[in-house]
């Protein structure tokens, strides 16, 4: 089955900055709001007094949302084109974004960081591309936003685009890796439609931008990782001897006959079968969920990998890396956790806090601890290796959450270095 | 043997969910409409697990105001699928006194379902409830987590959810909490459509044009039935009609349509202007009834 291209996006900005309001705005153009929406986003804009649709109304959800008119947890929205599926992520702009925007970008291939057209590039718009550079955000689309409100005016552009370039310059992003549009989210001025009154823009719209763009990662290396997530073991008689190992395929292909070898046990054998429900396949592509069979009779339990055997990951009791605190806890030398690797749990303790780290691009600093929504470099101890990549060489093998042994709740992730 | 696996990503990611389910908790539970959603649920469930039988039951909370079609549909499909089926009756609810049935224009058991339903997770102790709630029905659905927290009175709290960070999901729970899961928060009603349509899932005859005793009001079209209540003055008509969700007859809105094969429906979804829970009676109650009944449990 051909499937429609999927892009996930993350939008990024401070409080007003118009995030919801381009949101609503894309889901108008596109035709994603459907009558009913439409109607009660006339009516509520009415009752306030506004002689303009507000867009925002079409994503604030949360009953305290519209009493405060602000945006308070992430939201997901979605709509397609004939081409394209996209999911955003809209991620409030104020105390708790750090978290907000690590958790919407951890999904997505894509981040729009909206800039006030006034205000230009302020301390906020640091900490936003500070975190698409953690996250290696494949795309960045920096949207310079109520355009319409500086006349259309191309110097401010151009003098914004000047600012966020020289932050470029700090971090590991190459420069077609980001895409500067001049937009009014309000108005819908190069949103869906080239703009008239910005003659001088000669880019893509913003959706046509984000219609073109490659979903695959440009920064991993494709190297195959199959953490085995569950064992199917049918115990039927038209399957009486079946084992298989199912999961999600990360980073490469997988190929019926490779050799591959399952850690931790290090013991090797060669994939027989690839399959996905009913159907056989001779090579799987990463993002698939499927199953497959071993030559060997191997014993495999959940939280194992399979590699191919010329391609190891690092196995180590002891990782460093970067984390961001996504809990109210604050995270300290000595803490115990249980770390979630992918789907593989082990113990963790801190070792030490390396650093606090600027999300303004400007270094890093000695702490004590790590709050919520602060970013910094760790040395954790295993209670056992994990097999793992370096985030920078393949998301998923190199990140992980911490989880709280008494609340259970998620207060960390972590990229290892 | 076809030689490539390109996956359908949304398929690939509740198909994850799933197997995330099985493997984290002891006791879930698939949680069965008969809607379209579910069904859908149920197949990605079967994928999920293939060769081997899908490792959890079904819970069916049955108001008693189902269209029967559904519930013909539900047996034939755990007979055939050789499924585990649990029923539970909102009217045995009623009669121990622990709900009161709702009277007047706008009478519906919808709400009384919430009752029967954590009752149903007390009784069989399930600490994962699968759903097939989407983030695209409702505002407020647009914020929930694939694996959501509930508390022992079934309570979500939406300020103080789990950050979902990349695919990892972290259903560690505490006694009596108990975890809703929805693998496919991601879909879009089209999406759903769409691979009822590549899939060949069969759906109950009802999302299909058929001609029905229906009577209009508040500018929906409502089931002439003896469940649904009517005034006198509400004249009864006879149209071709189907419906875009299935819950009960109560508080699901019918859609005039013509539309006969899923080929059509599924054209007929992709030009349509009014959204699914549009057809919902129970959300135009007021704009904040979701996020309202979601507080006190309801699925
Ligand atoms: N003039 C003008 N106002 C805008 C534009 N985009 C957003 N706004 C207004 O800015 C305010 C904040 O927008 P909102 O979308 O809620 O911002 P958020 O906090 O980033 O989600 C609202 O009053 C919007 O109407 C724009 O392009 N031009
Ligand atoms: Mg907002």
């Amino acid at each position: 089955m051909e499937s429609k291209k999927l892009i996930k996006i993350a939008t990024a900005g401070s409080v007003d900055d118009g995030k919801s309001t381009l949101i609503g705005r894309l889901l108008y153009d596109t035709k994603s709001l459907t009558t009913d929406k439409l109607e009660a986003i006339e009516k509520t804009s009415r009752k306030r007094g506004f002689d303009y649709l507000d867009f925002s109304l079409a994503t604030d959800g949360l009953v305290a949302e519209r009493e405060q008119g602000i945006t308070i947890d992430v939201a997901h929205i979605y709509f397609n084109t004939a081409k394209t599926n996209f999911v955003i992520a809209d991620t409030p702009g104020h105390v708790e974004y750090t978290r907000n925007m690590v958790t919407g970008a951890s999904t997505s291939q894509v981040a729009i960081i909206l800039i006030d057209a006034r205000k230009g590039v302020i301390e906020q718009t640091y900490r936003h591309f500070f975190i698409s550079n953690l996250l290696r955000i494949s795309h960045v689309v920096v949207a310079i936003n109520k355009m319409d409100l500086v006349d259309y005016d191309e110097d401010v552009y151009l003098k914004i685009k000047t600012d966020f370039e020289a932050l470029v310059e700090k971090s590991n992003f190459n420069t077609e890796q980001i895409t500067f549009i001049p937009i009014s989210a309000l108005k819908g001025e190069n949103i869906a439609k080239q703009s008239e009154l910005m003659p001088w823009f000669v880019g893509n719209t913003l959706l046509d931008h984000l219609e073109v763009l490659e979903t695959g990662d440009l920064q991993e290396s494709s190297v195959a990782r199959f953490p085995v997530q569950y064992v199917i073991r049918p115990k039927t008689e038209a399957f009486h001897d079946f084992r298989g190992f199912s999961g999600v395929l990360y980073g490469g292909n997988l190929n019926v006959g490779d050799e591959v070898t399952v850690l931790p046990s290090l013991t090797q054998s060669k994939i027989k079968s690839i399959s996905l429900f009913d159907q056989e396949y001779e090579v799987a592509t990463p993002g698939s969920s499927l199953t497959v069979t071993l030559e060997d009779e191997v014993n495999i339990s959940r939280g194992d990998m399979l590699v191919k055997s010329n391609e190891l990951p690092k196995s180590e009791k002891q990782i460093a890396a970067t984390i961001c605190q996504v809990n109210n806890k604050p995270l300290r030398v000595g803490d115990k956790f249980t770390l979630q690797h992918g789907v593989n749990r082990v113990l963790a303790k801190v070792d030490s806090i390396e650093s606090l780290i600027h999300t303004d691009f400007s270094g890093e600093e000695p702490t004590q601890q790590l709050k919520l929504n602060d970013i910094g470099k760790v040395n954790l101890r295993l209670s056992k290796p994990i097999h793992f990549d370096s985030y920078t060489e393949n998301k998923s093998n190199g990140s992980f959450i911490l989880i709280d042994e008494g609340s259970y709740d998620t207060v960390s992730v972590g990229f290892i270095e | 043997m076809s030689n490539l696996l390109i996956p359908n990503p949304k398929e690939a990611e509740s198909i994850h969910i799933l197997r995330e389910v099985a493997a984290q908790f002891e006791k879930p539970v698939l949680l069965f409409s008969g809607g379209k959603d579910s069904i859908t649920l149920v197949r990605l469930a079967q994928k999920a697990f293939y060769p081997a039988r899908i490792p959890f039951p079904l819970l069916h909370i049955d108001t008693g105001h189902n269209f029967p079609e559904t519930i013909q549909f539900r047996d034939q499909l755990v007979a055939e699928l050789g499924l585990e089926l649990i029923v539970r009756n909102v009217q045995d609810s009623i009669d121990q006194g622990k709900v009161t049935e709702e009277r007047g224009r706008y009478a519906s058991r919808n709400t009384l379902q919430t009752t029967t339903l954590l009752d149903a997770i007390e009784e069989f102790k399930f600490d994962a409830c699968i759903g097939g709630a989407r983030r695209d029905e409702e505002k407020a659905r647009a914020k929930e987590r694939v694996f959501s927290v509930r508390d022992d009175f079934g309570q979500w709290d939406e300020k103080n959810q789990r950050p979902e960070l990349f695919d990892m999901l972290n259903g560690k729970i505490h006694q009596g909490q108990n975890v809703r899961v929805f693998p496919i928060s991601n879909w879009t009603e089209l999406d759903v459509w769409e691979y009822i349509k590549t899939e060949n899932i069969e759906i109950p005859s009802i999302y299909f044009a058929h001609k029905r005793e229906v009577f209009f009001r508040d500018g929906l079209i409502w089931t002439a039935n003896e469940h649904v209540y009517r005034e006198n003055s509400e004249e009864v008509f006879e149209k071709m009609v189907r419906f875009r969700t299935v819950g009960d007859m109560t508080c699901t809105a019918a859609v005039l349509s013509e539309a006969e094969t899923l080929d059509a429906v599924v054209a007929e979804i992709r030009d349509s202007t009014i959204s699914e829970r549009g057809a919902r009676i129970d959300d135009k109650r007021s704009e904040a009834a979701m996020e309202k009944r979601k507080k006190v449990g309801y699925f």
